[in-house]
């Protein structure tokens, strides 16, 4: 029977008898489980596989979601989309504030899934978690701005008021990146949120387990239930129903990896807008407006001025 | 209830001068195509053919790629308020040649000289305006401190609106620093080789515009090659799909302007002549050949009986015909394959259960001609509410409701434009919000202008035409 997080217990207790009874303890494990529609199903294909850590060591099982739960999940997100989309800017800006609240009590979990998914050090872990944290709260923030700064009051010539004002495209597919498990999925999962789309979640194929864990901080976190839909699973089994799939509107490709282009090439079919992969793309850095913008379309309406 | 007569009124056509063989325009020189192939576009008012003009095939698309490309460092590294100044020029010289342009695109195009004169050529003078003077202020746009442009452009436009399209492509592409190649669509060449005229007038230079001429093969090699690093186009959705899967997995930013089909909404206090006009000018302007044409109306079941009374006898006071007389609403389809696909689809809409009504209307004898046509009886089911038929032909539906409005008029893949009809303020707003279209006219329709973002949700493509929005498919942002 392996051990988890065994390590991190051990050098936080400084007392002997502490420790006695935790090696005498049998730990609890956990079972992961996707998160669709607001619940935790398991794969409906009933399988799983192996989660590994950077040295191979089994940390746990992780679903292998099936096209059929790809397509349940769909069908979640599409149906939160009105009441998401719909929200006043501010209240999807609270909801989303919870989640960073949630995450924040949440750390040393999140530091330990993390170490685990990336082989990363203790303070590594630590900087990331808490910088997924802080990108958490500079999302919440951004939704009631969005519109300010990606609208606009157009001069026409004629008596008309002209105004654009963008508005969330539906329903995204992301996928994660494969190499930053809770950075990188937060980087590119809140910027999707805070515009008022909701979210198919294709996890970090061999490091699922922070984006699965995530889930239950967004279960907790007032957002509602298909908002966000976490499927663990093989890319290149998931991605084609879901990059064909005429409920969905939108493709981030980041974690795509060698499928990005028969992905791009497949949802030409229903002329999804596509996010490519961007080669080496800095978590920790500013990460600017550019994921914010994407998945907007600019609705111009034209109204006539008379008495 | 005819009580005038009109006399006719032609525009005269001695203000333009049709060179009878038109070569293409490749690193500011206008040149055969490499295998000396040629293709004959023709009048679609009379059949008359207008002019012999270059077919470029691969040897040639390569050509103009390496003269936009060598082209490239010395424009984008010209400071932005002298490429504004070219574009600036641009703009005057298109305003000069502005009845000249709009008599050539008539003939080449069959629209009514009416609107060519009145809006298509204003439209492209404006645009370049607009445009140029963003070139020293892309800083200020919201794209990051120091955008650069992406390189060399290849850009396909469809024969609607020539030369309004070609304007939509290169005033924002140039402004921004990039170097263009343009594909103008096959029926309609002319105006856009004219254009390249006005280019080398202008002291554009050399490479910065590059016109080839052709079919869609031209166009497939343009947007398939290498060595461009953005591709453009305005088109059916059909092409659009075929370029996003060419595009997949390049380096090459895309942006698609496709088709729609567009829900025109007449509420019941909607004041009705007003509607009428909208209606009319929705689906009739431009023969119907408008991507944002609103094809499909939705009226409300009570004043149903009453609009369609008063549409009616508006249609028949249309006259349709000669595209050069002045008092002509309704010119020439623009092609005999165009019109093939409209009586194939009209066909299909009387063969479905559809009710077809057409006022009398007698149609010239050559050319390409199609009356204004209304289908009632219409449910969302039949081919002639789910397809763009893209001529004179208007689907009429009724709704109860402002959420069978909402939902009727959403029920298509596409998302390109819409219309309202009400005299109530807050119900505008209230539907606009939940139409899915990426225009929206409320007591008006078809407007276009420069500053005025234009594009489509979903299958109507992505990326916007005009505005500071127009900026971002050209850099790299």
């Amino acid at each position: 029977m392996p051990e988890r997080s065994g390590k991190q217990s051990e050098k936080q207790s400084g007392k002997q008898s502490e420790k006695q009874s935790e090696q005498r303890r049998l730990a609890v494990l956990k079972t992961y489980k996707l998160y669709v529609g607001g619940a935790f199903p398991r794969s409906e294909s009933g399988r799983v596989y192996e989660v590994t850590d950077a040295s191979g060591r089994w940390l746990a099982n992780a679903p292998l979601a099936s096209r059929k739960d790809a397509r349940n999940a769909v069908v979640a997100a599409r149906k939160a989309f009105p009441r998401w989309s719909g929200a006043t800017a501010y209240n999807r800006g609270q909801v989303l504030y919870r989640v960073a609240e949630m995450l924040e009590g949440r750390r040393e979990q999140f530091r330990a899934e993390v170490a685990d998914a990336e082989g990363l050090s203790a303070p590594k872990a630590r900087a990331a978690v808490d910088a997924a944290i802080d990108r958490w709260v500079w999302y919440a923030g951004w939704t009631d701005k969005v519109a300010q700064v990606a609208g606009a009051a157009n001069p026409v010539a004629g008596p008309y008021f002209n105004l654009s004002t963008p508005e969330p495209t539906g329903v995204v597919v992301v996928f994660a990146p494969q190499e930053s498990s809770l950075l990188g999925l937060v980087s590119v999962l809140a910027p999707v949120l805070a515009t008022g789309c909701t979210a198919v979640v294709v996890a970090a194929e061999r490091a699922p387990l922070p984006a699965l864990s995530l889930a239950e901080v967004l279960a907790t976190s007032d957002v509602p239930g298909g908002v966000v839909n976490v499927l663990s699973g093989r890319v290149a089994e998931l991605g084609p129903p879901l990059a064909a799939h005429g409920d969905v509107d939108a493709l981030d490709l980041t974690g795509a990896g060698p499928e990005a282009t028969a992905l791009e090439a497949e949802a030409a079919g229903t002329l999804k807008r596509v996010r490519r992969p961007r080669p080496d793309e800095d978590w920790t850095a500013d990460p600017g407006t550019g994921r914010l913008l994407w998945p907007l379309e600019t609705k111009t309406v034209w109204h006539p001025m008379g008495v | 209830m005819s009580t005038f007569e009109y006399a006719p009124a032609p525009e005269s056509r001695a203000v333009v001068d049709i060179a009878p063989s038109h070569g293409l325009f490749i690193g500011g020189e206008f040149r055969p195509a490499a295998d000396g192939k040629v293709f004959k576009t023709v009048s679609p008012a009379s059949e008359e053919v207008l002019s012999e003009v270059a077919w470029a095939g691969e040897a040639d698309v390569d050509a103009a790629v390496a003269a936009a490309r060598a082209a490239f460092p010395a424009w984008s590294a010209l400071p932005g308020a002298e490429r504004g100044k070219y574009l600036f020029r641009i703009a005057r010289l298109l305003q000069e040649h502005s009845r000249e342009l709009a008599v050539l695109e008539t003939l080449d195009n069959g629209k009514p000289i009416r609107e060519s004169r009145d809006v298509d050529l204003p439209l492209v003078a404006a645009h370049f305006f607009y445009y140029a003077g963003w070139a020293d202020k892309l800083r200020y746009a919201g794209f990051g401190d120091a955008p650069r442009p992406l390189g060399v452009a290849a850009q396909v436009i469809p024969w609607n609106f020539p030369l309004l399209m070609l304007a939509w492509k290169i005033a924002p592409a140039l402004a921004t620093g990039n170097t263009v190649v343009l594909k103008p669509a096959e029926t309609t060449p002319l105006t856009a080789l004219r254009f390249a005229e006005i280019c080398v007038q202008a002291g554009l230079p050399a490479g910065v515009v590059n016109i080839v001429t052709g079919d869609g093969a031209t166009g497939a090699a343009l947007v398939g090659h290498e060595g461009v690093d953005k591709v453009a186009f305005t088109g059916s959705t059909e092409v659009g799909r075929a370029i996003a899967r060419t595009v997949a997995g390049t380096r090459k930013k895309l942006t698609l302007e496709l088709g729609g089909k567009a829900a025109n909404i007449v509420f019941d206090d909607a004041p009705l002549d007003q509607a009428v006009e909208g209606v009319v000018n929705g689906i009739f302007f431009n023969q119907g050949h408008v991507c944002c044409a609103g094809s499909r109306l939705l009226v409300q079941e009570s004043v149903a009986d009453e609009l369609l009374d008063a549409l009616k006898r508006r249609m028949a006071t249309l006259r349709v015909g000669d595209p050069l007389d002045k008092n002509t609403d309704v010119g020439a389809i623009n092609s005999a394959a165009q019109l093939a696909r409209i009586e194939e689809l009209t066909a299909a809409g009387e063969a479905e259960g559809a009710e077809r009504w057409s006022p009398p209307c007698e149609l010239p004898s050559t050319g390409y001609w199609f009356a204004p046509t209304l289908f009632t009886g219409v449910t969302q089911a039949h081919r002639v509410a789910r397809e763009e038929i893209f001529g004179p032909v208007l689907s009429v539906l009724t709704f109860r409701t402002p959420d069978e409005a909402v939902a009727k008029a959403n029920n298509t893949p596409y998302g390109l434009s819409a219309g309202i009809w009400t005299e109530k303020g807050s119900r505008i707003l209230w539907m606009a919000n939940r139409l899915r279209a990426g225009v929206i006219w409320s007591n008006t329709f078809n407007k276009f202008d420069p500053t005025s973002p234009f594009g489509g949700y979903r299958e109507s493509g992505y990326g916007r035409e005009g505005g500071r929005h127009g900026l971002e498919a050209y850099l790299d942002a």
